[in-house]
């Protein structure tokens, strides 16, 4: 079956949201740690982010909340952040708290293969990447690798990225590991066109947005998703 | 694995989308380096172009008592010490063969300079600017604009330099196949503050020729203001080996290094104003090329080692200072280097060579309103 992650900001609300999110099938739930400089964030994220901060989830109150999603879902929870905030509270520190709090993994948008070595998480690897640095990413990756369908940030577009394609093919020359493709998918026809190719999805942005909505609403996009890849064939890959 | 350190500082912290775009930057700049024609061109256009060499000016009347040189950069064209960085770039991405390039900036005279550039080698250009800069430095939007480049207001956050800065990165990001990021301080990601502390390096160089010259010997102290440090490394790093005391300025509302702690922001560990979880704070200068709560990481590490040392001066005194150079010696300085003066009228030593980053005019307006 393939694999369904759905992005929330910390907050909250957020315990609430995560329930109906796996209650709608995603399998796997991102939380941001919000950073007040997010480099990799498209405009839904960045505002996301602005307001969990301007709300005080800081990091010992994202740790809180990643404890009660814990305690409300069964799926893993990956939290999803900047170098920044490692930097402040200890890596090996953040680590051992987001595993005490039940993180399955991390995801450090701005630390790519290379840096901290030393720090398990969850690798991202890009259109651009190399077949070189694909192989330093599935070597040092936790588990999956993310793939980055599109050169640019977070954020929804109209179409699924055409790069996906040749960076799923590329992908699975050089590793056996699962790959989930995230940045730019919102709609079902794109969740559907990305997990033919990959073997799951991240949906990031629209998720927020939906999730201002309330839960309902969540479960309901959430349902959607979760039907659009179970419907998907995969697709032959030269 | 890691790149480009300083100690513990610098690095590479940024999306893996750029990773090979700064290793392919990293390269070419190794090899143009080695590359007699690049530099032949540079150091071409440095002269006929920029206006290079800058002269070294005696103010004999601004701290009587003291021997006070002003490295002139306000007499470079566009301004400002921007352009030496600006041109030495431009002509890497020429080499890339990238055709737009992206930038950021604060003050605007990064901005002017690579608009500038830009013109000259029939680039298009697309600088990303805090919308609050954009209202305080109105005649270099108007510059910009001229020079037929876009400037994109940057209305989230301090708008200001640093949201400015994310901006451009996040453009460089969608378009980092045909873009070339063409930063203007020795901040960012490897190879970024290697590469603009060498093209900077030119200010360093001649100011050492010159002081020798002038003076005979060398001075007691290196003085310039510090933003992101593009000016003070490339004066300090004509004096690194000798014993000359450097002293790097910054405004007292972004004092990144007098009150920083360690953390990353836009691409580097570096010494940052960021609270105890690692959010990064509002810097406050009435000075925009200084309004940023990062620094180049060279800069930090130079504070560890002792090699430098660094002070704060806030708005009223860099204002006084501005003031007094423009009455005691026909100069009017831009409000960043203003910086710089207001501290060597306290300073210690008797012979000083200051960077004199960029003029003044761009100040006008805000300075006749303080």
């Amino acid at each position: 079956m393939k694999r369904l992650a759905v992005y929330l900001m910390c907050g909250a609300d957020t315990p609430e949201l995560a329930e109906a999110a796996v209650e709608g099938g995603a399998d796997l739930i991102e939380l941001g740690f919000p950073f007040s400089d997010p480099l990799a964030d498209g405009p839904v994220i960045r505002r996301a982010a602005e307001q969990a901060l301007a709300a005080g989830m800081r990091t010992a109150a994202c740790l809180k909340c990643l404890a009660s999603v814990r305690e409300r879902v069964g799926v893993p929870l990956v939290p999803m952040t900047y170098a920044s905030l490692l930097e402040a509270y200890g890596y090996e520190r953040f680590a051992a708290d987001a595993e005490a709090a039940g993180a399955a993994s991390l995801i450090v948008a701005d630390l790519p293969a290379g840096e901290r070595p030393e720090l398990r998480r969850v690798q991202l690897v890009a259109p651009t990447s190399t077949d070189e640095r694909l192989r330093l990413a599935a070597e040092h990756t936790d588990g999956w690798l993310y793939l980055v369908t599109l050169t640019g940030k977070t954020g929804a577009r109209d179409r699924l990225s055409p790069h996906l394609a040749g960076l799923v093919s590329r992908a699975r020359t050089i590793t056996n590991l699962p790959l989930c493709a995230g940045f730019g998918i919102s709609t079902p026809q794109q969740a559907r066109a990305a997990s033919e190719l990959a073997d799951g999805i991240v949906v990031g942005s629209r998720a927020i947005e939906v999730a201002e909505e309330g839960p309902r609403a969540l479960r309901d996009y959430v349902s959607t998703l979760r039907a659009a890849i179970d419907s998907a064939v995969p697709a032959i890959i030269d | 694995m890691s790149v480009g350190l300083y100690g513990a500082y610098g690095g590479r912290y940024v999306p893996e989308t750029l990773v090979p775009a700064l290793d392919e930057l990293a390269q070419a700049w190794a090899a143009a380096q080695e590359d007699e024609a690049f530099r032949n061109e540079l150091d071409g256009l440095l002269v006929t172009y920029a206006g290079r060499p800058t002269p070294l000016t005696l103010a004999e009347r601004f701290v009587p008592g003291k021997r006070l040189y002003l490295k002139r950069e306000d007499l470079l064209h566009t301004g400002a010490h921007k352009l030496n960085n600006a041109l030495g770039q431009a002509l890497l991405a020429i080499r890339l063969g990238k055709q737009r390039i992206v930038a950021e900036t604060g003050a605007g005279q990064h901005g002017v300079a690579v608009a500038t550039v830009c013109a000259r080698f029939g680039l298009e250009c697309a600088v990303h600017m805090g919308a609050e800069d954009m209202r305080r430095q109105r005649p270099n939007v108007e510059r910009i604009r001229l020079l037929g480049a876009e400037v994109r207001p940057v209305e989230f956050g301090t708008q200001t330099l640093k949201e400015a800065t994310s901006e451009a990165v996040r453009d460089w990001l969608a378009t980092v196949e045909t873009s070339y990021y063409l930063i203007g301080s020795c901040v960012g990601p490897h190879p970024y503050p290697e590469m603009v502390r060498e093209l900077q390096s030119v200010i360093g160089t001649e100011a050492r020729e010159q002081i020798l010259e002038a003076e005979g010997r060398l001075p007691d102290a290196a003085v310039a203001c510090v933003g992101g440090g593009s000016n003070a490394i490339g004066l300090f790093s004509g004096f690194l080996d000798d014993d000359v005391r450097l002293v790097g300025v910054e405004a007292e509302g972004a004092a990144s290094l007098v009150r920083g702690r360690p953390g990353v922001l836009h691409g580097a560990r570096s010494s940052l104003l960021a609270d105890e979880d690692g959010q990064v704070l509002d810097a406050h200068s009435s000075a925009p090329g200084l309004d940023y709560p990062g620094v180049g990481p060279e800069h930090a590490f130079l504070r560890d080692t002792g090699r430098a040392e660094y002070v704060s001066v806030g708005d009223a005194e860099a204002l006084e200072a501005f003031r007094r150079l423009s009455r005691t010696e026909g100069i009017i300085p831009a409000l960043e280097p203003a910086h710089a003066l207001a501290h060597v009228a306290k300073h210690d030593v008797e012979l000083v060579v200051l960077c004199l980053s960029g003029r003044g005019d761009k100040d006008l307006a805000e300075v006749v309103g303080l």
